[in-house]
């Protein structure tokens, strides 16, 4: 999929307010080319749902910092199914352990950027996983 | 993570290096350099201890009396991080920094629907004064100062705090609390805010002004520039926000009919230590050096001691690396280092494993001996400001006192920092500066060791803390029987008062404390002022 047909919502679930990755990766995507919207902080589950699917966003990207991001990304993948969403690419980003990554993919997370992950790494995942009507 | 830009030729040799503040670093500096910045020992310096402070505050520095340490700390509930304040006590530690969980910060109990998952996890979790009895338990208050880092509800938790002191039997004139209550940086970054500007000030002006009286030992606001640049700020940035928010503060006291030397000398800061160190060093001594011509020319301060600039120097969070993580226990020295040559008060470091989550006790407890080290071992006592006199050093400390006033200029002229932050004119420019920063780091521009350069090895592997879930079930059951067993009756009036207080426009502060004393929650006193105050409202960066 080319970028420029590309939407991504950032959003930032629960309650840590630490953004800088959020936006920093929001600023990357833009840049190469897709369209960016960010929540801002302190959303619920339901908020960034509901965001989604207003928006028709093809990816839903979690920024995590706290630790939360299992119990975080269980309920969302969950709400997303009930939503009948859960075609929508949803990755996690922040401070995420290797240990938790297979549990992240059990619950049907595709995406999965620890902090640091390079940009480029980050926009080719998403190009080629994107599945679009 | 703050390093300088290098320029290097095909022989490595440097042709070039530019401090993230944007000052040219030459290969050699001596007497024409000092001519040229136009110092003078005098009006730039003076000794230790005289106005402008640049060489620190106290005339003898660190012999009259060592920086305090003060490691961030809290996590669970009230009894594990009880053990772990007396385990760092034990260990020497001389201060206290607590850490709260994200509900508690955010104003919510630990059973409200917001709280799943979070209780207890980043830190402390508090519902009421029952869990600050808990905490505080055999911890001599009187001795034993302690930093409360919360901010959108300092308010609540400096009344509790209060409480507690009471309940244990020390006399609330006695005890030194410094909560953070630094709204302001917390809408630029960190994020735990909830009211907006104007309600959210207003707090803190209320702290300050209640702390006049009833705690005098008490730092009611401690101004961070260090969470500004976190988020991806300069250092020059950093010190010119600082100032620029802690005189917002002081403008919503002054009208309340105080003098500025009535209440200015109980203000402190709380600024980043990661980077370069020599741009750190002049950050700090210029920044000593600002925040007293401020309140000397713009508000007219006259005592000498109200104008100083009591520091927090330390963290460097964003300094740290997730890889080869045991690097960042030298990274910590260094930072800690910088802080010490520049004359902080208080020194706290980030453990070797925060960049994955909150700290052992085994990394807590390094991160204190290396502050120990420094202090004890190696000479960092011996003498007051000892880089003084440098031709680099004095040079680079005038041209970063240029930098930041710089920076407050730009603030100043889109209407000053309330406007810039309920705007999100700075958020936008730190957030585009982080991006650029990345990109800085991705491409090997700016060099970051086990990241860029010297990654060969072996991945490290640490040991973590681990969250444990049935601490949040302890919290949630212990405030249910909380709420069966007070005076519920008692609660109500006391909530009712501090709503009527509220919505009069008087002082929060001795509601609050009653409220507290009535055990009633954190969730419910933050309900009373949220539904009065509302909401913050983000402004849309993208």
């Amino acid at each position: 999929m080319e970028a420029k047909n590309i939407k991504v919502l950032i959003a930032k679930p629960g309650l840590d307010g630490h953004d800088r990755g959020a936006k920093v990766v929001a600023h990357a995507l833009k840049e190469a080319g897709m369209e960016v919207i960010y929540t801002g902080l302190h959303k619920t589950v339901d908020q960034i749902i509901r965001i989604a699917l207003q928006e028709d966003v093809d990816v839903i990207g979690l920024s995590i910092m706290s630790g939360a991001h299992i119990p975080i990304t269980e309920k969302l993948v969950k709400k997303a199914r009930e939503e009948g969403i859960d075609d929508k690419m949803i990755a996690v980003g922040g401070v995420i352990p290797a240990r938790d990554i297979p549990r992240l993919k059990e619950v049907g997370v595709r995406g999965i950027f620890p902090g640091g992950t390079p940009f480029s790494e980050i926009v080719s995942f998403i190009k080629e996983n994107v599945k679009k009507d | 993570m703050g390093v300088a830009k290098y320029t290097k030729d095909e022989k490595d040799q440097i042709i070039d290096v530019t401090l993230q503040s944007g000052i040219h670093v030459k290969p050699l500096y001596g007497p024409k350099d000092l001519e040229q910045v136009g110092f003078s020992y005098e009006k730039d310096l003076a000794d230790p201890g005289t106005y402008p402070f640049t060489r620190g505050i106290h005339r003898e520095g660190y012999r009259s009396r060592a920086w305090t340490t003060r490691q961030y700390t809290g996590f669970g509930t009230p009894y594990e991080t009880n053990e772990r304040f007396k385990l760092m006590i034990a260990h020497g530690q001389t201060g206290l920094n607590v850490a709260f969980d994200l509900p508690t910060q955010m104003g919510y109990d630990s059973d409200d629907p917001m709280a799943e998952g979070e209780v207890g996890r980043v830190g402390m979790s508090v519902d009421s004064l029952r869990d600050f009895e808990v905490a505080f338990r055999d911890i001599n208050l009187e001795k034993i100062g302690s930093g409360l880092t919360i901010n959108a509800i300092a308010s609540i938790m400096l009344a509790m705090y209060q409480a507690v002191a009471e309940k244990y039997g020390y006399d609330p004139k006695r005890i030194s609390a410094t909560p953070q209550n630094d709204i302001l940086k917390e809408m630029i970054g960190r994020g735990t805010w909830i009211f907006p500007v104007v309600p959210a000030v207003k707090l803190i002006g209320d702290t300050i002004e209640y702390s006049m009286t009833t705690m005098p030992r008490a730092n009611p606001v401690s101004v961070c520039g260090y969470h500004i640049r976190e988020s991806g700020a300069t250092p020059a940035q950093e010190i010119a926000y600082a100032i620029l928010i802690a005189n917002a503060y002081i403008d919503n006291v002054l009208p309340r009919g105080y003098d500025i030397d009535e209440f200015v000398g109980r203000f402190s800061f709380n600024l980043n230590v990661f980077g370069n160190i020599w741009e750190q060093v002049a950050k700090f001594r210029a920044a000593r050096k600002l925040w007293a011509r401020n309140l000397k020319e713009k508000y007219g301060a006259k005592k000498a001691s109200n104008m100083f600039l009591r520091g927090l120097f330390g963290g460097g969070g964003y300094g740290l690396t997730k890889s080869q993580p045991e690097n960042n226990i030298m990274r910590g020295a260094y930072y800690a280092l910088s802080a010490a040559l520049a004359g902080a008060q208080t020194i706290a470091l980030c453990s070797y494993d925060e960049a994955y989550t909150i700290p052992t006790p085994h990394s807590a407890i390094i991160s204190l001996r290396t502050l120990q080290l420094l202090m004890d071992e190696i000479g960092l006592r011996d003498t007051v400001d000892p880089l003084a006199g440098s031709y680099f050093i004095e040079t680079i400390t005038k041209e970063m006192e240029a930098k930041i006033e710089e920076e407050m200029e730009k603030i100043e002229k889109v209407g000053g920092v309330v406007e810039a932050v309920a705007t999100g004119y700075i958020q936008r420019l730190v957030a585009r500066q982080a991006f650029e920063f990345e990109k800085g780091i991705q491409s090997g521009e700016l060099l970051k060791v086990g990241v860029n350069i010297h990654t060969e090895g072996e991945a490290m592997d640490v040991e973590l803390h681990e969250y444990a879930n049935e601490s949040a079930e302890k919290q949630i059951e212990s405030l249910k029987q909380l709420r069966r067993e007070r005076n519920n009756r008692e609660v109500k009036q006391t909530l009712f008062a501090l709503e009527s207080a509220t919505k009069a426009g008087k002082n929060v502060m001795p509601f609050l404390v009653d409220c507290c004393k009535a055990y009633a929650t954190v969730g419910e006193m933050t309900r009373v002022f949220r539904d009065i105050f509302g909401d913050f409202e983000e402004p849309s960066l993208f």
